[in-house]
């Protein structure tokens, strides 16, 4: 019998909350299979189960909150079980959750990527109806479904399949929410599931809390607030507020909160990488108009929607860098550099409400640039629509940020524990370049490397930088 | 496709309609329609790629990387699509 944890997903997490189950007592499961999504601070996420074997129990209910390392379920293996997956908060513990993740993703990977179109979600699941219809949704439609009331069965889908895409539910509700101000009797009150579950707990009757999220969703603070108001002023002054206008959104009290939880959760990791990691900096500048002029070369070819973005030309060019220093590809763990041998590049990606995520692109070294960019698309697209999977969260071997975009022309960055190694690229500028004594005009980008000076030193820095640039000189990338 | 088949007001519908699935917090009605589009609505490379694909299956135009650069603000953008649909 194994048991199946609260995965940490993060060196700062130390709780997370069941969003909901993907299987029941009695499903076969097998290695890599998504069985539950937890909601963290930095989102909800698809959970991997790392065994085959049968769900024996489900221990904890959706909409609970439990300490990282807590038993979810209980699987009986099919044959001698490995031992169950480590689950302190602990480095090293945390390592080998690393490892059996990283291991068990190798199979998913080898399977060729389907790029997706652009704005559907990264997954669709499928889910049986009440009346027996299979329905596919999306996570994200799921999520913003429960959010909103909506029932999903009564939904017609215009994704991929028919499947419901996050755009039909919010079609929906606006349908349905027609008269946004009345709460009339028997009407669906919108209300996210933590929420409701606070309002039970509290003995709060959701009819009379007014909704501060998108479309008059209730969230787990506005039924805080009138708990806190009926115990410090009496019931009778809790009354439903005239509510501004639809089209008048306030911020989702929601999303306030999930702000502060990912700043909390970018605030602990950023401090225990400053107050654990003593960074050394290198910096180069490097002419990229060699490969920028073969990149537009290709991309003219191209339709508009498989053209290649310039990042993805670095990163090929940091996961290649990586084969001829794999000392900056390691963690720091036990007071001891450990090597990785896959190249999982973590990528930061902004999120628009503020925040960031760095899932990892696995297997950056093996993927060329079409997977890259397909790999890339999928990640950014599924960071901030939800739909991560555990593994992308926590098995990045190496983090790039690339801020060029708004014009930042070098990045000083801030080591992701265990990590030993962060690649910061600026703006590509045109810029006065001299070589073999001739000066001309080149597109140059500055990239910077932040290395943690306890697992290498600056000679194996300076040698990344310079693969770096020689694989960024290199137009069969 | 027929000339002046889509008005430019047709046009600056399509480019919020593809901007609000981007930027949905983004309020149209306050945009300066002569400042920097990107900065104004933080759109970064990829949601700048994804736009162009989403105009691009709207209005079938296809805009090559080379001009990215004539396209800074809504009014760059609305001449430059005007021109071509």
């Amino acid at each position: 019998m194994a048991e199946f944890c609260m995965p940490s997903l993060g060196a700062d997490m130390e709780a997370g909350t069941v969003y909901d189950w993907r299987v029941q007592p009695g499903d076969p499961v097998k290695r890599g299979d998504v069985i539950a999504s937890v909601e963290t601070d930095k989102g909800v996420i698809d959970v991997e189960i790392f065994e085959d074997g049968v769900v024996e129990q489900i221990l904890v209910e959706a909409g609970t909150s439990v300490p990282v390392g807590a038993v979810l379920a209980l699987i009986s293996g099919e044959e001698e079980a490995p031992a169950p997956l480590p689950s302190r908060t602990q480095d090293q513990a945390q390592g080998r959750l690393v490892a059996a993740m990283a291991e068990a993703v190798v199979a998913e990977e080898v399977r060729p990527l389907e790029p997706r179109p652009p704005g559907l979600p990264g997954r669709i699941e499928v889910a049986p109806t009440h009346n027996g219809r299979r329905l596919k949704v999306s996570p994200a439609a799921r999520k913003r479904a429960a959010e909103l009331g909506v029932d999903l069965s009564a939904i017609r889908g215009t994704g991929p399949g028919e499947a419901v895409t996050l755009e039909d539910v919010e079609r929906a509700a606006a349908t349905a929410a027609k008269p946004v101000h009345a709460k009339a009797e028997g009407q669906h009150i919108r209300v996210s599931p933590v929420a409701r579950r606070v309002a039970e707990e509290m003995g709060i009757d959701l009819g009379a809390v007014e909704g501060t999220g998108p479309r008059g969703a209730i969230s787990r603070a506005d039924v805080q607030r009138v708990a806190a108001g009926r115990s410090a002023i009496g019931e009778k002054e809790v009354k439903a507020a005239p509510e501004a206008p639809a089209s008048v959104q306030p911020p989702s009290r929601t999303q306030v909160d999930f702000q502060a939880g990912m700043r909390r959760a970018i605030a602990a990791a950023m401090s225990r990488s400053n107050r654990d990691i003593p960074h050394y900096y290198l910096e180069t500048h490097i002419d990229m108009s060699h490969v920028l002029k073969w990149l537009e070369a290709e991309n003219l070819k191209r339709p508009i929607k498989d053209r290649i973005l310039p990042a993805v030309l670095l990163i090929k060019a940091v996961a290649r860098a990586l084969g001829d220093v794999p000392e900056l590809n390691a963690y720091w763990l036990d007071d001891q550099l450990q090597i990785q041998e896959a190249i999982h590049i973590g990528f930061a990606i902004a999120l628009r409400q503020g925040g960031l995520v760095t899932p990892a692109i696995h297997h950056a070294d093996l993927k060329g640039l079409d997977e890259l960019m397909a790999a890339l698309r999928d990640l950014i697209t599924r960071t901030r629509s939800g739909g991560l999977r555990s593994s992308e969260l926590t098995d990045a071997t190496i983090t790039v940020t690339n801020l060029g975009d708004i014009g930042v022309e070098k990045v000083y960055g801030v080591i992701y524990p265990p990590q030993v190694a962060l690649v910061g690229f600026g703006k590509v500028r045109e810029q006065v370049w001299v070589e073999n004594s001739m000066m001309g005009i080149r597109p140059v980008v500055t990239a910077t490397l932040a290395g943690d000076h306890r697992a290498t030193d600056g000679r194996r820095g300076g040698q990344f930088l310079d693969a770096l640039n020689k694989y960024l000189q290199d137009v069969t990338l | 496709m027929s000339v002046n088949t889509i008005s430019d007001e047709q046009i600056k519908a399509t480019i919020f309609d593809v901007l609000g699935g981007i930027a949905p917090e983004a309020d149209f009605d306050a945009l300066d329609p002569n400042e920097d589009l990107r900065a104004t609505l933080d759109i970064d490379s990829f949601d700048f790629l994804n736009f162009l694909i989403g105009l691009n299956e709207v209005l079938g135009v296809e805009i090559p990387e080379a001009d990215y650069g004539q396209l800074v603000s809504l009014n760059d953008l609305v001449n430059y699509l005007s021109a071509r649909v």
